[in-house]
């Protein structure tokens, strides 16, 4: 095949944020810079292949994010992506050089948990937990994105993207609501502590 | 997975420079392609990364009344445009109908129209496609059916297209802009997706190294504002695809309908749309038989794969009288807790 037009030598401009030329290879890495939980992070990546799950759990060792189905089905690898909650499984790691990322890790400021997180508990969110980091990052998105409200329907459909298998799902739901009130604030049940 | 190239260019040029080298699959945000890369069904030597080309990300309203999608725009983005919900509710409905709220964060709208079909033969990557591997058969015929298609399929493949997003845009005579090595052109979105023939490997109307660059509706599609409904009948109430869907869309002139719109989701390779169906609404007072004819002439000619989607063809009229009935009944101030849903619909 003769060379693409615009490209030197029929060379690609791999990975390159600007006009250079960089020639791919296996051992090409791609620099990624990330703020993650609210620091600045540069990542060397050394495969393409490496989604933002596996980047977290196996190379950052940020573990909370869970690798359910591995396929977009479960949502319990959901984090937040500059603020939206995204399944970490199917994202490439490659392609959110400059993205800020929150994951359940960064979520509570030191012992003060999220409000989210407090609801969870008080609420009894959750049986074995698999599924609850991302129920959480997901619920923070719902209510970042404003459109359900506290109704408890536009709830159930927002969350619809994240699977207990224990079904836990009526204690997610008054969770979710508690968390969705104007106030934000969470009684904590004595025996929740 | 197999190892590839990452490529991510920075230009709309750079990134058509780089599709053309083979064996090279773009990259929006991934939530179809990756997927179906961890599966094995699909195995591209290189990825151009185009998230980050300038210039697709925006809904540009024109001057003419007419709407420009962006291709990178993402699917949530989308339907909560307060414009767009208002001017083009059904199209609203549709997407907040399909996938799950992460998914549609991260899904662009260029990518709905490129995603593939959840054919289980096509997407177990061992079984025999056409799709997958040309030449190789059809796996699902005679199989179990019961989500293939009554309509427009061929021996040669009888998967449906799965897209909710296409099937109001395809009702509302939607165009897509595309780019490419020989320049820019655009196709009407009812002639984007191919129907299986002899060639299901050619999917969509893209040439090599081509891409998507926006959506264009045009003026009238927002005439229908008043009186547009997306339903959709599938598994579960939410995080499914359609088993059945339709887009229904009315105009009234006085107590009678003036102009129609119908397409169906579930039904093909593509979103099932029959003009003629359509013009046997215009002029007639809005009523269950007017309906169920137009219905009857959308489903002429549909034939089931085998018995277990027979069913489709009674459902989609039945679905088809329901949305032409809910559309009529107008539009709803705001998209309803479960979009599209038969269940607690406005």
């Amino acid at each position: 095949m003769s060379p693409a037009p615009g490209l030197a030598g029929g060379g690609v401009p791999a990975i390159c944020n600007g006009s250079s030329l960089c020639q791919p290879g296996p051992s090409m890495n791609i620099p990624l810079r990330l703020t993650l939980n609210g620091q600045a992070r540069e990542i060397a990546l050394d495969d393409p292949r490496v989604t933002l799950l596996d980047l977290l759990r196996e190379r950052l060792g940020l573990t909370g994010a869970k690798k359910g189905c591995d396929r977009g089905q479960c949502g319990a690898c959901t984090v937040l992506v500059d603020g939206r909650r995204i399944n970490a499984c199917l994202t490439l790691a490659a392609s959110l050089d400059g993205a800020e990322i929150l994951t359940i890790e960064g979520l509570a400021e030191g012992d003060r948990l999220h409000p989210v997180q407090a609801a969870f508990i008080a609420h009894d969110g959750f049986q074995c937990g698999f599924c609850t980091p991302g129920q959480i990052m997901s619920a923070v998105g719902l209510i970042r994105e404003g459109q359900a409200g506290t109704d408890p329907e536009r709830i159930r459909e927002g969350m619809s993207g994240n699977l207990c298998r224990c079904g836990a799902y009526a204690g997610i739901l008054d969770a979710v609501q508690e968390a969705s009130r104007p106030t934000g604030q969470v009684e904590q049940r004595e025996d929740a502590a | 997975m197999r190892n590839f190239d990452y490529i991510r260019p920075a230009s709309l040029p750079e990134a058509v420079a780089a599709g053309q080298l083979p064996d090279t699959a773009y990259l929006a945000a991934g939530t179809n392609l990756v997927d179906l890369m961890k599966g094995g069904v699909t195995a591209p030597a290189r990825i151009v990364d185009i998230t980050r080309l300038p210039g697709l990300s925006s809904i540009e309203h024109l001057p003419d009344g007419g709407t420009r999608i962006g291709a990178l725009v993402r699917n949530s983005d989308l339907a909560y445009d307060p414009r767009i919900e208002k001017t083009y509710p059904m199209v609203a409905e549709a997407l907040l109908a399909g996938a799950s709220a992460q998914l549609r964060n991260a899904a662009t709208v260029g990518g709905n129209l490129m995603q593939r079909t959840r054919c289980p033969f096509f997407t177990d990557a061992v079984s025999a496609c056409n799709k997958r591997e040309p030449g190789s058969g059809c796996a699902a015929l005679g199989h179990a059916t019961r989500i293939h298609a009554v309509q427009g399929w061929s021996e040669h493949c009888i998967a449906t297209n799965p897209s909710d997003f296409c099937v109001p845009l395809a009702a509302l005579d939607a165009v897509v802009e595309i780019a490419g090595p020989d320049g820019a052109r655009e196709v009407p979105l009812t002639a984007f997706h191919n129907l299986p023939g002899d060639h299901p490997e050619h999917e969509t109307a893209l040439r090599p190294a081509e891409l998507i660059t926006a959506l264009r509706l045009p003026p009238e599609a927002a005439a229908f504002r008043a009186n547009a409904r997306y339903l959709k009948v599938r598994d579960r109430t939410s995080y499914a695809f359609a088993v059945v869907s339709a887009a229904a869309a009315l105009t009234f002139e006085g107590e009678k309908i003036g102009r129609a719109r119908l397409a169906f989701g579930g039904l093909a390779l593509k979103p099932w749309r029959v003009e003629a169906a359509e013009a046997t609404l215009a002029g007639q007072a809005p009523s269950p038989e007017a309906y169920a004819k137009a219905a009857a002439l959308a489903l002429d000619g549909a034939k089931p794969t085998g018995e277990a989607n027979a069913f489709k063809i009674e459902l989609a009229r039945r679905v088809a009288v329901r949305a032409l009935t809910l559309a009529a009944a107008g539009t709803p101030a705001r998209i309803p807790a479960l979009p599209a849903s038969p269940f607690g619909i406005v």
